[in-house]
C-alpha cells in the first residue's frame, strides 16, 4: 500500500536491557529499567550566560535537534529538572546564584559544563570571574571549546546519558556521594 | 555671545585664583587641576553660576598612578553643561595612604553609584557619601583590583602555574 507521506517508517526505538522473557512477561533488574527510563528523558535547565548559550540554542533547534535524545523539553524551574547545564562565563558574583539553582535541584540531578569558561574559567583569568564552575558546584561531564559546536555539546549530552543509564538507584545514598557532596559544603 | 572654553577658565580663575593648575585642552575639552578639599566648591560653583550651569554629572571615575609620590590617586569629574553643550573636566589628586574626597552626593543624585563603583575599584574614601560598600565586586573582597599593585589574574588559583599560563 503505498501512502503519500510516510509516517514514522524509519522509527528507531531504544535496545531492550538484557534480561529473561517469555510469554507475556520479562523479567530484569529494577536499576536497568530506571536507568533505561531517566537517561532518555532527561529534562535540561539551561543556565546559559553567555556566547555558549547560544551554540546550546542551535543544538536544541531543529538542525541538530536535542530532542532526538528525549531532552524535548528544557525546564526553567529548577526543581523539575535533571540536568543543570551551565554554558557560559560564571562570574564570582554569579557563583551564590549558580550554586542556589543547583541546591534547588531534586536529587537525582547531574551537571553539565559547557565551554571554557564554565570548565576553568577560560580566558577570563581575572579578578571577577569564578575558574570554573567546579569551584562551587560538582560537576559530571566537562565540554571543552571556546564555544564548543552543538556536535560537542550533544556528544557531552550523550555521555551524560551513559552516565544516567549506568548509574547505580545506591548511588545517591552511598557514603562517597555524601562526602563528594560535604567537599563542596553540601548537606 | 557662547560659552567658549577660554570665558570657563577665565571665571573660575576670578573665583579660584591659581589654586587650579594644568590647564590644558586635549580634543578641546577644557581639564585642569585642583586641591582636592576643594572639589565640591568648585562643583558647586560650576552648578550654580548663571552663565556656566554645568548641572550634569556625566562620570566620575579614578585613575591610579603608582609614581607620583603623594598624589597616586586622582579622582576625574566629567561635567556636561547641557544648554550650551560644553563638556569640561578636572581632576584631584590624593595620596593612597589617606584617600578621602569629599563625596558629591548631596549636589548630585547620580554621583551615588559612580562614587560606590570607584571605590569599589580603586579604594577611594568619599566622606560624606550615605552607603559606601562594593557595588560591582562581590563583598568578600578584600582588594581593590584596579589599583596597579595588583596583577589582572586572580592570585587565588594554583592549577594555572604552568609555563603556558606565564605564572
Amino acid at each position: 500500500m503505498s501512502r503519500p507521506v510516510q509516517y514514522n517508517a524509519k522509527l528507531k526505538m531504544v535496545e531492550a536491557p538484557a534480561g529473561v522473557m517469555g510469554d507475556g512477561f520479562m523479567a530484569t533488574s529494577l536499576e536497568k529499567v530506571v536507568g533505561l527510563a531517566r537517561k532518555n528523558s532527561i529534562w535540561p535547565l539551561p543556565f546559559a550566560t553567555s556566547c555558549c548559550g547560544i551554540e546550546f540554542m542551535a543544538t536544541a533547534a531543529s538542525h541538530y535537534d536535542l530532542a532526538r535524545f528525549g531532552a524535548e523539553r528544557m525546564s526553567f524551574s529548577p526543581r523539575q529538572c535533571d540536568l543543570l547545564m551551565v554554558m557560559g562565563t560564571i562570574s564570582k558574583k554569579m557563583g551564590p546564584v549558580l550554586r542556589q539553582v543547583y541546591l534547588q535541584m531534586a536529587e537525582p540531578r547531574w551537571v553539565l559544563s559547557v565551554g571554557a569558561c564554565a570548565c576553568s574559567g577560560g580566558i577570563f583569568d581575572t579578578y571577577s570571574v569564578l575558574q570554573g564552575i567546579d569551584q562551587i558546584i560538582p560537576v559530571d561531564v566537562y565540554v571543552p571549546g571556546c564555544p564548543p559546536r552543538p556536535e560537542a555539546i550533544l556528544d557531552g549530552f550523550l555521555k551524560i546519558q551513559e552516565l544516567v543509564g549506568q548509574e547505580s538507584l545506591r548511588r545517591r545514598t552511598g557514603d562517597k556521594y555524601k562526602d563528594l557532596l560535604e567537599s563542596y559544603g553540601i548537606q | 555671545m557662547s560659552l567658549t572654553n577660554e570665558l570657563i577658565q577665565e571665571k573660575l580663575i576670578a573665583k579660584f585664583g591659581d589654586q587650579l593648575t594644568d590647564w590644558v585642552q586635549p580634543y578641546g575639552m577644557l581639564t585642569f587641576t585642583a586641591p582636592k578639599d576643594l572639589n565640591l566648591k568648585i562643583l558647586q560653583f560650576l552648578y550654580d553660576e548663571p552663565e556656566l550651569r554645568f548641572q550634569f554629572l556625566t562620570d566620575l571615575q579614578a585613575v591610579h598612578y603608582p609614581d607620583r609620590k603623594g598624589q597616586e590617586l586622582a579622582v576625574v569629574y566629567h561635567l556636561h553643561n547641557l544648554v550650551d553643550n560644553i563638556r569640561i573636566r578636572f581632576k584631584v589628586f590624593t595620596d593612597i595612604a589617606t584617600p578621602d574626597v569629599f563625596s558629591a552626593t548631596a549636589l548630585y543624585a547620580s554621583a551615588n553609584f559612580m562614587e560606590r563603583e570607584t571605590y569599589d575599584f580603586f579604594g577611594v574614601n568619599f566622606t560624606g557619601h550615605p552607603n559606601l560598600i562594593r557595588i560591582l565586586n562581590v563583598d568578600e573582597m578584600d582588594y581593590f583590583p584596579m589599583r596597579k599593585e595588583f596583577p589582572l589574574e586572580d592570585q587565588t588559583r594554583v592549577d594555572k602555574d604552568d609555563e603556558m599560563f606565564g605564572r
